[in-house]
């Protein structure tokens, strides 16, 4: 039984690391497509488009991966959050295919039309990260289980805390946007993009302390695991070290610095989704299912960890390898494409 | 309005529907992602600049049609969840683990070293980047791999045990991943990927030599794609019969709808031709038959007796008609793809293969013919499987997502109306792409944009191979 617990907890912290690569990964992709209705500017819309062309393939697979590792490794809870999520789930697909093709497609078509997929690669980006967010709301307040089934609306997942977390992972998106195009790009696009930094920095902060301050008052569980003695000792330091960074990150701002913003950025990220762990732990759907009800035969779990213990260390090596190859600055007139 | 249309009908209806535009693409990606390793290879090799060409015009199709498919599979891979999500659930710990390992041993090769692949030439050498090509096309190879283990474990499943909660689970991972169909139908795959790709990489050549026969870039895609068809088509013919037997073997039911064999025959079993399958009635009208041959093919004996639908429970029954014509469809542009083959063999002895119009007219009408029989033998072995997703085992009825019909008939619109929107435009693009003849000095993707290069370009780098 210990065997399985401990294999359980592999999994999850493998789904869960799986899921925030691909938050940080596409994240800063799909923040691309948010700022783009900011950048009218042909050239510098091929500058941002030629700055991930070469890598968010690879980024979106992240995706598939925390998709389809679930289905592996908690089958049961890939069961009952999906068709719990049912609408937010096709409108990101939706969203995703817009994006997706448009990378390709502008290059193909004289300049009327190339708008078009301009808006494709906006609103899919945009599309596809509200519904993102909209299913982490929808997780976090839970959902309706009866049996190994869903037992809820189709309309379940859309509350305010929904839509509050669909907005706050925009603004999070787009500022890993922004502060990527800060470290990839230069001269006027780099000015545009770091005054957005800015702003998109205190949205961030007070969506973050939206969302912290809504999310106790989903469960009383949330409220016991944040604010009871002796927990608090344990999750105090999260708040604490995201107002650290938050002076980091606006000191880098203030030096104008190329790479800091957006790796501080991405603390940032990674400090929100430590507190969802620490919210959501041990249940992988709330409040009703936990890791280990929901986790795969042993064998199965067993089987998958050989793929995962040799093959991600080999991927995470030649996808560094590929952001090494397309290195430095991205020049007007001189990208990719 | 939608009466008789609940919710597994519509969420068939939408599997079918995005599996339908889905499949053509990598059946597309994975042929042309070897041809593109091929050209490559044989420029390092020979210097020949018209490789080059010729590598650079593919890959920019390359680079639409795999996203594409990208995009489209990740669809596939969250409808499991969506529609069918007690599938998930039940058969989650058993074709889960395959589709993961799809993802980390396919996927991220692709992703990881298509982005060098398509900018990269100038950035990382020659050798490198063609590894880089060559990763690419393993990739693909590798996720046939186990799309095609999973898919034949839904049909002939093996290794399995259930548990106390109903799962699937593995008792033997080597017997579900090599399960009894599975090595006959990546053979089959690959083969018709390979085909299709042939069959279009020929009709551009044929369409540019019908406008000027001296063009050196489609008279080399024209040979080599002539060649696929002549080696190939053949070798996919003989596949074919052996995924057949193995079909027989296990999966007969599913032979009965296939071959129309709605009454048992005691000694020899006719060859249903033609025909129109009545499934209420239970008899195939106006059927033109060959006595006895149907047991010559699937027994290899005149006499053997055969076993038809009436010895299965009418509600275990398949939808005989779509599976008998689909799969006549298919075999009909097998036997197709043989004929252009044979000729164009003939044209090369004769030395026409460049002149005869005839030949290039043919190959041109062909293009489709590769996809149009991918999407054939897909129909026939996934409707030949029902009423069962995994066969014998867990009903369709039975796999479905507890969802109302009008979530499953608004994304089900939603899906068509985007990706006809989407992928008709994509098409479009192909087209155009292909229109044009490959020229001297043709650039990678991006065309009329100056590529990022430190001072040589790929064409100026292959002349002066060329010429030194």
């Amino acid at each position: 039984m210990t065997g399985a617990i401990d294999l359980a907890t592999v999994w999850a912290f493998i789904i869960a690391f799986a899921v925030f690569v691909y938050v940080v990964m596409d994240g800063f992709d799909l923040g691309l497509g948010i700022l783009f209705p900011l950048f009218p500017k042909k050239e510098d819309r091929d500058v941002i488009m030629n700055s991930v062309a070469p890598v968010w393939d690879g980024n979106e697979t992240w995706l598939v991966l925390g998709g389809g590792g679930l289905m592996a490794a908690f089958p049961l809870a890939y069961a009952v959050l999906m068709p719990a999520l049912y609408t937010p789930m096709i409108a990101m697909l939706i969203g995703l295919i817009f994006r997706g093709v448009a990378f390709e497609f502008r290059w193909r078509v004289t300049q009327g039309k190339r708008n078009r997929w301009d808006v494709a690669f906006a609103g899919g980006s945009l599309l596809a990260t509200l519904a993102q967010g909209i299913a982490l709301g929808a997780i976090l307040q839970g959902v309706h289980v009866e049996g190994r089934h869903y037992a809820g609306g189709w309309w379940d997942w859309l509350t305010p805390f929904s839509v509050l977390t669909g907005i706050a992972l925009a603004i999070g998106y787009a500022l890993l946007g922004a502060t990527w195009l800060v470290m990839k790009t230069e001269g006027p696009l780099r000015d545009k993009a770091y005054h957005l930094c800015w702003f998109l920095l205190f949205a961030m902060i007070g969506a973050i302390g939206a969302v912290s301050i809504a999310t106790p008052f989903l469960h009383i569980q949330y409220t016991q695991r944040w604010f009871s003695w002796p927990n608090v000792i344990l999750t105090a330091p999260v708040p604490i070290a995201v107002a650290a960074v938050t002076v980091l990150l606006l000191r880098s701002l203030a030096n104008k610095w190329d790479y800091q913003p957006f790796f501080l950025t991405l603390a940032l990220f990674a400090l929100s989704y430590a507190g969802l762990g620490i919210s959501m732990w041990p249940y992988i759907v709330p409040q009703s299912i936990t890791i280990w009800q929901a986790a795969s035969p042993e064998n199965s779990q067993i089987f998958m960890l050989f793929g995962v213990a040799a093959l991600i260390p080999l991927i995470l090596g030649y996808t560094g390898w590929a952001y090494w190859v397309f290195r430095g600055k991205v020049k007007a007139g001189s990208g990719y494409h | 309005m939608f009466e008789g249309w609940d919710a597994v009908v519509l969420a068939r209806a939408q599997f079918a529907f995005t599996m339908s535009f889905h499949i053509v693409f990598p059946a597309f990606s994975i042929g042309l992602a070897s041809y593109l390793a091929v050209l490559e290879a044989l420029w390092l090799w020979t210097g020949r600049e018209v490789f080059i060409n010729l590598f650079n015009y593919w890959l920019k199709i390359f680079a639409v049609a795999f996203g594409m498919g990208v995009v489209s599979g990740i669809v596939m891979s969250y409808q499991f969840g969506t529609n069918w999500s007690v599938f998930s659930d039940k058969t989650g710990p058993v074709i889960g683990p395959l589709m993961a390992y799809e993802v980390l041993t396919a996927f991220f090769l692709e992703a990881g070293f298509l982005g060098v692949m398509l900018f990269g030439l100038e950035r990382v050498g020659h050798r490198l980047h063609f590894i880089a090509t060559l990763m690419v096309a393993v990739g693909t190879l590798i996720s046939a791999f186990w799309i095609l283990s999973a898919n034949s474990w839904m049909q002939t499943p093996a290794g399995y045990a259930v548990n106390a909660d109903g799962q699937f689970v593995a008792a033997d991972w080597l017997k579900v991943i090599f399960n009894p169909s599975f090595p006959y139908r990546l053979v089959h795959m690959v083969l018709a990927a390979y085909l299709t790709t042939a069959l279009v990489v020929g009709a551009v050549g044929a369409f540019h030599l019908l406008r000027d026969r001296h063009l050196a870039g489609p008279r080399v895609m024209f040979s080599m794609a002539m060649w696929m068809a002549t080696l190939v088509a053949p070798i996919q013919i003989v596949a074919g019969d052996q995924h057949g037997l193995n079909t027989l073997e296990h999966q007969p039911v599913k032979i009965m709808a296939m071959e129309g064999h709605f009454e048992s025959h005691k000694d020899g079993a006719p060859l249903v031709l033609f025909g129109l399958p009545d499934q209420a009635a239970g008899k195939v009208k106006y059927a033109v038959e060959v006595p006895k041959l149907g047991s010559l093919i699937l027994k290899h004996s005149l006499d053997a007796p055969l076993a038809g639908l009436d010895t299965v429970p009418r509600k275990d029954w398949p939808p005989v008609p779509i599976a008998f014509w689909s799969f006549r469809i298919m075999v009909g542009m097998g036997f197709l793809m043989m004929g252009l083959g044979l000729l164009s063999l003939w044209a090369r002895w004769r030395g026409t293969l460049y002149h005869s119009r005839l030949l290039h007219m043919f190959a041109l009408a062909m293009a489709p013919s590769g996809f149009i029989a991918v999407l054939a033998g897909w129909v026939t072995t996934e409707t030949g499987r029902q009423p069962f997703t995994v066969y014998g085992l867990l009903r369709t009825v039975d796999a479905a997502s507890p969802l109302a019909a009008p979530a499953v008939a608004s994304s089900l619109i939603a899906f068509i109306i985007v990706y006809f929107a989407v992928f008709s435009a994509g098409v479009i693009y192909l087209l155009r792409l292909m229109a044009a003849p490959p020229h001297h000095g043709e650039r990678g993707p991006g065309g009329d944009v100056p590529a990022r290069a430190a001072g040589i370009t790929p064409a100026a780098g292959a002349t002066a191979r060329g010429t030194a």
